[in-house]
């Protein structure tokens, strides 16, 4: 081995000039001291890592996951992604059973779903939450997303499979748990828009959770099996010459970016074919491919909240520009915060205050700016603002469905 | 993609020329590559020393910088941004090595004195936040007890300050802004149980990241005169001036794409047709003009090897002399060559390669040659004035079609 291999780090911390621009950013710093910070637990603490794991500090588990740090830094320092990988290289902590339950959202959602009728008020009985709180360290003060009681796999089966290959173009679906157990109606609003627009819809060759949750939660073996499974798939796909659209962006960026930077993983097959489906619709009408005929009585006073991994990915421009298409609509652009829940994280009672007071400032423009409803892209986004600012969220794709006029939509592109 | 304008450059220049152009009813999107030297402002933005002589070839040799400087403190105020000063003649602010420097339009904390002599005290008291490592308070009373004031220097007791030092190497005057900025009332309780007699209080700017009336409500409360001095990067009164800057601009519709960053511009000899970045690959940003405002050395704007100086994204001509040697003087303190290294551009600051007019190509700002920024003390006096004048120059050039 040379002295290069042993003293140099993968996601180039030797880039950083500690300007500390990444901490000014950091959502974690001001609310929960015990985190060493973006530029402490990423560069400067790699450089001690790389000398002996003995510097391998446990707090680093505090970091969300955010990406805010790489957004802000000047020197293109892959802070986060240096954190992300020392917890999965150096962490001695084994993941608890609450982490693994938490972590485990498509093995959950299989269980709970077809017995939503029952689980759903058991999961918000004061009692239930009092149990979970107590025993597992989940918050009791958290809302729990609902299940749904029919997946949205077995309503596509029954309702839609059969209609899609009379289309002439297709497009391959990632829907991701939280469509399939939790919110099946943004998937079926997918479906209606995608059709509209002239394509056809196939699922891919069983898909399995992008394990966003397990690689938060320090499960690094079962992250690399889920990624192994979803690279084959969305490779297949790829392969066929069809986009894959997502309507995630957490599980959008995880395949896309996070399978290759933490777990190993080659995403070179699919890498540019995954799409969000936000970016696809809008490309489609930005170069007069299709044509998106809305209803003329659509009225909406619509504020938008860019979640932090589609900052990441810089996207969040393809849902202002299709949002701002709609005529009815009355846009307002949210500031560019965290809404503090970053998945499994804010469920945690240990992180249930902090989680809070990262997304304060977040709650509070929301409310000033009273919308009549928030747009966003993000699932656990769209629980934490329903929760802390009372107002209802919906994914950017099933506002299209509500104010397209699908069938002239429909026609404009046959 | 298409647009009117884009800039590439989310800096103080990057954002004037944005939202100028954006309130003068044209489609424009920035693209910024990380954060940028607002990040590192001292509080005052500096137009030009007394007694420079420019020399032939600066950026205001080919502007109205008398009319834009009337424009500046009107042009913030819209963005919520109250700059104190006089547009027309240099004030002078308490540096944080306690020199008294130069400068024209101070960000609303910061304190610019009519003449050097008018910093005044009987007895100064210097109160820092234990622990704080970028603030420091030997130079500053070194710097006051020169002007004949002498100074105590004392750390405020406030808990919730002192739980920061938890992680020290994070604490920095951001972190402490915004614990800070919920507390102002124990801050103004620990400042007041500090002072004996003194008629001076100096303290960091670690105030007020959201909003400028916190340090001033913090002033406003303490029985004495109160001074705000900056400290090392990150830069509270900076940060707040660019997420007001931006806020502003997205608030007039304004597309901010941060953290994105332009690797490959299409163009012909003459004109620059699309830009590719890295987030938006094969969606290709359009517009009838571009404005390069991606600053200098520091901010990557321009780049050297031991061979040349050059400008990494377009290839732009870049004035400097071949011979090495002559790039900079060994000694530290001396007029550097390099401060005037920047691109070429035509009188309407139009970018030249190979010794042509890319047409639809403007720069702005600290990237452009001959600006010597450090020498004549004119770094936000560029970054603003030529992002008006840019600005213009599309907007005149739009009227012309």
């Amino acid at each position: 081995m040379t002295l290069q291999e042993i003293t140099s780090s993968a996601h180039n911390f030797e880039e950083c000039m500690k300007c500390t621009v990444c901490t000014a950013y950091c959502p974690v710093v001001p609310v929960n001291p015990r985190y060493p910070g973006p530029k402490q637990a990423g560069p400067d603490g790699e450089r001690l890592r790389l000398k002996h794991p003995y510097f391998f500090d446990e707090a680093l588990k505090y970091c969300l996951n955010c990406k805010r740090c790489e957004v802000a830094c000047p020197s293109g320092v892959k802070v986060a992604d240096i954190i992300q990988s020392a917890r999965l290289k150096y962490s001695r902590s084994k993941p608890k059973l609450r982490d693994r339950i938490l972590a485990s959202t498509d093995l959950m959602g299989s269980l709970a779903s077809p017995f939503a009728p029952v689980v759903n008020p058991v999961l918000g009985l004061g009692v239930t939450k009092s149990v979970m709180d107590g025993l597992m360290g989940i918050d009791k003060r958290r809302t729990f997303p609902k299940y749904a009681s029919k997946t949205f796999e077995a309503w596509f089966r029954k309702n839609a499979k059969a209609a899609q290959p009379a289309f002439q173009r297709s497009v391959a679906y990632f829907h991701g748990c939280y469509v399939n157990y939790n919110f099946p109606d943004l998937g079926k609003d997918f479906v209606r828009v995608m059709n509209a627009l002239g394509y056809g819809v196939r699922l891919l060759d069983k898909e399995q959770c992008c394990g966003v949750a397990m690689i938060s939660n320090g499960m690094a073996s079962a992250a690399r099996k889920h990624a192994s499974h979803n690279e084959k798939v969305l490779a297949k796909a790829a392969s066929e010459g069809l986009k894959i659209l997502t309507t995630s962006s957490t599980c959008t960026f995880t395949m896309r970016d996070e399978y290759g930077e933490l777990l190993g993983i080659d995403t070179a097959s699919y890498r540019d074919s995954l799409l969000m489906a936000t970016r696809f619709i809008f490309s489609l009408v930005d170069s007069g491919t299709a044509t998106l005929v809305f209803k003329p009585d659509y009225k909406a006073r619509i504020a938008y909240h860019t979640p932090c991994h589609l900052e990441k990915l810089g996207w969040g421009v393809f849902s202002t520009s299709l949002l701002k298409m709609i005529p009815g609509v009355e846009f307002t652009m949210l500031g560019s915060n965290c809404c503090g829940i970053a998945g499994t994280y804010g469920f945690k009672k240990e992180n249930y205050e902090a989680s809070q007071a990262i997304g304060k400032p977040l709650f509070d423009e929301i409310r000033a700016v009273a919308p009549d409803f928030v747009a966003c892209d993000c699932e656990t986004c769209k629980w934490q603002i329903e929760m802390s600012a009372g107002i209802p969220v919906k994914n950017p794709v099933s506002i299209l469905a509500e104010a397209l006029d699908l069938e002239k939509t429909a026609q404009a592109n046959r | 993609m298409r647009f009117d304008t884009i800039i590439i450059g989310g800096g103080l220049s990057g954002l004037t020329a944005g939202l100028r152009l954006q309130k003068a009813g044209r489609k424009t999107a920035i693209v910024s590559a990380g954060q940028n030297a607002l990040h590192f402002a001292s509080g005052v933005f500096g137009v030009l020393n007394e007694g420079a002589v420019l020399p032939e070839g600066h950026p205001y040799s080919r502007i109205d910088t008398d009319k834009y400087l009337e424009e500046v403190k009107p042009f913030f105020l819209e963005a919520d941004i109250r700059l104190g000063g006089d547009a027309r003649k240099n004030g002078w602010r308490l540096s944080p090595s306690g020199a008294m420097l130069e400068g024209r339009f101070s960000l609303e904390e910061a304190t610019l004195f009519p003449a050097k002599e008018d910093l005044k005290a009987d007895k100064a008291l210097i109160v820092t936040v234990p622990g704080f490592l970028d603030f420091n308070t030997a130079f500053l009373a070194d710097g006051l007890e020169k002007r004949g004031i002498p100074a105590r220097v004392a750390s405020m007791d406030v808990q919730e300050l002192t739980d920061l030092r938890t992680s020290p190497s994070e604490m920095r005057s951001v972190n402490i802004a915004r614990v800070a900025d919920g507390i102002p009332g124990k801050v103004v309780e620990a400042v007041k149980a500090l002072i004996r007699d003194e008629d001076l209080v100096i303290l960091p700017q670690v105030f007020g990241i959201q909003d400028a009336a916190i340090p001033a409500q913090i002033a406003e409360a303490i029985p004495a005169r109160v001074l705000f001095v900056g400290t090392m990067p990150p830069s509270v009164p900076g940060i707040r001036t660019q997420l007001k800057l931006k806020r502003a601009y997205e608030r007039v519709g304004g597309t901010f794409l941060m953290g994105d960053e332009v690797v490959a511009p299409v163009m012909d000899e003459t004109h620059v047709k699309a830009l590719r970045t890295v987030n938006l690959g094969d969606q290709l940003l359009q517009a009838d003009h571009y404005i390069l405002a991606t600053g200098s050395f520091f901010s990557k704007g321009l780049a050297s090897s031991m061979q040349k100086v050059y400008e990494p994204l377009f290839g732009l001509d870049v004035d400097y002399p071949e011979d090495r040697m002559k790039w900079y003087d060994l000694d530290f303190f001396a007029p550097q060559a390099y401060g005037g290294f920047g691109v070429m551009t035509d009188p309407a600051f139009r970018a030249l390669k190979g010794g042509a007019v890319i047409e639809n190509l403007y720069v702005a700002g600290s990237v452009l040659a001959g600006c010597f920024s450090q020498q004549f003390g004119c770094g936000g006096g560029v970054a603003i004035l030529t992002a008006f004048a840019v600005a213009d120059n599309i907007l005149k050039e739009d009227t012309k079609r």
